[in-house]
């Protein structure tokens, strides 16, 4: 066995991390769609990718970062609002096979209108001067901007946590997810609902995508294999499952990481193998229930 | 038109061998028609799966390409000279790929079920990308020779491209009979009974596991016959064959003709395959006109073509 740097193995714990914080931002997503509306959005990683290119434009455009993180994620919350109700709405009631076959092809449309707009050749995305350069973490140097990602992330979970724990509305999506007929019954619209968590969660994929911009630029297939691995999340973490998406989505990024830092020609299929596990151990996911909205 | 639909539909084999008889001598040309065959033929084993047993996988590129690769494998680095033994390993090896994968996805059910089979599928993808010594890797498999048709007191060449199209007719008719088969059994009745209820047909005593399972498989062989016949058409295997997109393009084949008709996967790759060739001619940009179409059929259309012109359609529910 060579001889492994402790501090090289620490930075891709970290890098482990900054992956895994892409990634449960994506699944909670993915997950907080699903446990509501039983909706697979398979045209979360186009919405992902977008987030990156709005990033670029608003950058380009107003020159602050600030400005593009904050707008980018909003703005294709905006057009997940729109999707849920041009789109996904008609198919209420209908087979939830549906609603991913939409946005299949949704993904489709939405990629290649990408490529026609801002080309076949990826975009880089620069970092903020104050967030360019490395910090000292005492062992090992770190890309600034990749600690920032990670607070991000933690932050915007957090927010999250507390929107949905201690605020009306999210003590009513909590409820709808459980129960949408009783809540129905109690007199609240369901419907409106679920526009709120469709918009809620497309804006977290367009969060990912602008985040993810300054490490791995801009292009127009980022959103395809990402998105698979994040169903690989939600699925290992429990569908519908916040606190599985978290927790698989860490637990995967440093899978991910480390596998990468061991034995890189794995790095691309441990997810899966991983997902095999799992699904033998555990067929409901870590944290999922069995036989739910299944 | 809908004569010849309800005829075809009352005889399905036998309408199946006349109507792709004439097949390519209506289509602008030969290969378009042989790419139809093949292509319908991957499309019915996905409808299989998706519209008889109700189980929705976005993977079936798997299953085409372990076919593919199968026989492009046999025939290009073992330098096997039959035929029929390089057609057989592609079977064999997507028929073991389904029995092992189907294992896996099947333990979750729903939505949960189409996830698992498209992340199956990238990961075979990825496999098949870095064992590049046998598979070619990016390059793609190359160096495919065609061994001649060997019958008894007969041999055909296939290298004329007419006389491939009917042996591939002969192939694909063969498995569409035998789809018919299978679909008339009383295992094919259980598999739309799955599609209706699934806890009802478990509540009538059927092991539903089990015969989801074999659905599976009969999905992959008839997938893997699919990219068995496509390494032999194209003489090369391109990794794009176990590629996603490849799993999407079958899918949407087969809402385009109708999932769960028996005709609609044919009609669903013949609609898709010209489509392509009039769009591609005139614009880049064909993943943004076929998502559109797609899309629309999905809204407006679920049943697919042949399906609303049978007016006979067993859309999963």
């Amino acid at each position: 066995m060579p001889e492994i740097s402790l501090a090289a193995l620490a930075a891709q714990v970290f890098t482990g991390l900054v992956l895994g914080g892409i990634f449960v931002l994506l699944a909670i997503g993915l997950s907080l769609i699903f446990g509501l509306m039983t909706v697979v959005n398979f045209s979360h990683g186009a919405l992902y990718m977008l987030g990156a290119y709005f990033g670029y434009v608003l950058l380009t455009h107003t020159g602050s970062f600030t400005v593009a993180l904050v707008l980018a994620p909003l703005l294709v919350g905006a057009l997940g609002l729109a999707v849920e109700r041009v789109l996904i709405r008609p198919l209420y009631g209908r087979s939830p096979d549906d609603p991913l076959l939409l946005t299949f092809g949704l993904s489709l449309v939405v990629v290649e209108t990408a490529r026609l707009i801002w080309g076949k050749i990826g975009l880089t995305l620069d970092p903020p001067r104050a967030l360019g350069g490395a910090v000292n973490l005492g062992f090992t140097y770190f890309p600034t901007y990749r600690l920032f990602v990670i607070a991000v992330t933690a932050v915007v979970l957090l927010a999250l946590w507390l929107f949905l724990e201690k605020t009306n509305v999210g003590l009513l999506i909590r409820a709808a997810s459980r129960d949408p007929l009783m809540v129905r019954a109690l007199g609240f619209d369901v419907g409106r609902v679920w526009f709120i968590v469709f918009g809620i969660g497309t804006g977290l994929a367009g969060l990912a995508g602008i985040l993810a911009g300054p490490m791995r630029g801009a292009y127009a297939e980022m959103g395809v294999t990402i998105i698979i691995e994040s169903f690989v999340v939600v699925v290992v973490g429990g569908m519908g499952s916040l606190v599985g998406a978290v927790v698989s989505g860490l637990l995967i990024g440093q899978v991910v990481g480390l596998t990468t830092f061991f034995v890189p020609k794995l790095a691309e299929i441990i997810v899966f193998i991983f997902m095999a596990v799992v699904l033998l151990l555990r067929p409901s996911g870590l944290f999922g229930e069995a036989g739910l909205l299944e | 038109m809908s004569a010849v639909a309800a005829w075809v539909r009352r005889h399905p084999v036998l309408g199946f061998f006349v109507v792709f008889a004439i097949f390519p001598w209506v289509v602008p040309y030969k290969s378009l028609a042989t790419q139809v065959l093949i292509y319908g033929l991957f499309a019915l084993g996905f409808n299989l799966l998706y519209g008889y047993t109700g189980l929705l996988s976005f993977g079936a590129a798997a299953y085409w390409g372990l076919g593919a690769y199968g026989t492009g494998i046999a025939l290009a680095k073992l330098k096997v000279t039959s035929l029929w033994l390089a057609l057989g390993a592609g079977l064999a090896a997507a028929v073991v790929g389904g029995a092992v994968f189907g294992f896996f996805c099947l333990r979750r059910r729903g939505i949960y079920f189409a996830m698992l089979t498209l992340a199956f599928a990238q990961l075979l993808y990825f496999v098949g990308f870095h064992l590049a010594d046998w598979t070619g890797g990016d390059d793609g498999l190359r160096g495919i020779a065609v061994p001649a048709v060997v019958l008894p007191g007969l041999r055909i060449p296939l290298d004329r491209s007419v006389v491939f199209y009917y042996f591939a007719l002969v192939l694909v008719g063969l498995a569409v009979a035998a789809l018919r088969r299978i679909l008339d059994s009383p295992f094919g009745t259980v598999l739309q009974a799955i599609r209706e209820n699934s806890d009802r047909a478990a509540a009538c005593g059927y092991d539903i596991s089990r015969i989801k399972h074999l659905s599976f498989v009969f999905s992959a062989l008839f997938c893997g016959l699919a990219g068995s016949l496509d390494a032999l058409r194209l003489t090369v295997v391109p990794i794009e064959s176990l590629h996603w997109s490849t799993s999407g393009q079958v899918v949407i084949m087969t809402l385009l003709g109708g999932a769960g008709t028996f005709f609609g996967p044919f009609v669903g790759a013949g609609t898709f395959l010209v489509l392509e060739d009039l769009v591609s001619a005139r614009t880049e940009s064909w993943p943004l006109v076929i998502g559109l179409v797609f899309m629309a059929f999905v809204l407006f259309l679920p049943k697919g073509i042949w399906g609303t012109l049978t007016g006979n359609s067993a859309a999963p529910k």
